[in-house]
């Protein structure tokens, strides 16, 4: 692609990916209004969630177009990310778990 | 250039990224304003990811009840009680001026200038409304809750301190956004990018849509969970 061009797409494409988003947000929104609980709220929040993010990197910010070598630097890194997440997840339980052995045993 | 460099120039698979890094030439094929926004938009990655990480674990290790985001952000309107609706509007205008943005980025690179800076301002306005009901939002959280950064009557005393520091930091990158947009559309509507050409508009036009993404993960991750 010549830079110097820069992204060519028809207008239309946007407006469908606007309502896309119109109706996922919209759906995201009433998870919480008819107060779903438990595994069935978490995995429709985070769906609607990665869905959004998806749509908004890969079409409004023309990832989908850029070549493999500036997806490689964009999604690698945050990969971590995922690992510091998942290893405050272990200690928060086990701090939780502290907190309830010290404060709330007889 | 030989046939194979040719080849490897065309494919967007391994081979590609072999040659982008190996050939005597710029690696990434984009102006290098582009590319460094990228490179700051990776860094705020990690800078907001950290900051919701800190709240998952405060939150998990609380032994106080977590107040419900749905009833502590909930309105009554016209004598309705509507839970979480005014985060559900601002999450609603954030999506158009995402929308109103990518249409910007199109029509400068069309070189539709006037059609731009109206999306450009439109974008802004938006995002100006958006920091305002946030203010709103603040407001009658310290006020008539009595949320504070060191606790609140409904529960948790993280509650506070995350909530201030994550949409405290994602409002100020909207505050920052409606002042780069403004200045950019400007320097647009005054033919500043005529011979330089519209990248600076897409370049924008990343950082917006990067302030909407965080919106999506802090709108799932704090208000719905």
């Amino acid at each position: 692609m010549n830079p110097a061009l820069g992204q060519q797409h028809p207008i239309s494409l946007y407006l469908k990916i606007w309502a896309i988003l119109f109706v996922l947000s919209t759906m995201s929104y009433l998870v919480d209004y008819f107060q779903l609980h438990g595994a069935l709220r978490w995995s429709l929040i985070l769906l609607f969630m990665l869905l959004k993010a998806s749509l908004i990197i890969s079409v409004f910010m023309h990832v989908a177009w850029e070549r493999l070598a500036l997806k490689l630097v964009l999604f690698m890194p945050p990969l971590t990310i995922v690992v510091l997440v998942s290893l405050m997840a272990i200690e928060g339980d086990y701090t939780f778990l502290n907190r309830v052995v010290a404060f709330m045993s007889p | 250039m030989t046939v194979k460099d040719n080849k490897a120039q065309q494919t967007d698979d391994w081979s590609g990224v072999v040659h982008d890094w190996g050939a005597d030439k710029q690696a990434f094929d984009m102006p290098w304003g582009k590319l460094m926004m990228w490179i700051f938009l990776l860094s705020d990655t990690f800078i907001f990811s950290i900051f919701l990480t800190g709240y998952m674990n405060v939150r998990m290790s609380s032994l106080d009840t977590w107040p419900n985001p749905s009833e502590v952000f909930a309105l009554n309107i016209a004598g309705h009680h509507i839970p979480l609706v005014l985060i559900a509007i601002m999450t609603f205008i954030l999506i158009t001026s995402s929308g109103t943005m990518a249409m910007a980025v199109n029509f400068a690179y069309r070189g539709d200038k006037r059609k731009t800076v109206y999306l450009m301002a439109a974008t802004a306005l938006l995002g100006g409304s958006f920091v305002g009901m946030q203010a709103f939002e603040w407001t009658k959280l310290i006020l008539d809750e009595g949320v504070r950064p060191w606790g609140n009557p409904m529960g948790a005393a993280q509650f506070g301190s995350s909530f201030f520091m994550i949409t405290g930091f994602h409002g100020l990158h909207v505050s920052a956004g409606v002042i780069y947009l403004s200045i950019i559309a400007r320097r647009v509507a005054r033919g500043h990018y005529e011979h330089k050409g519209y990248q600076i508009v897409e370049i924008t036009g990343l950082y917006w849509h990067f302030v909407d993404l965080v919106w999506v993960f802090i709108f799932a991750l704090f208000y719905l969970w």
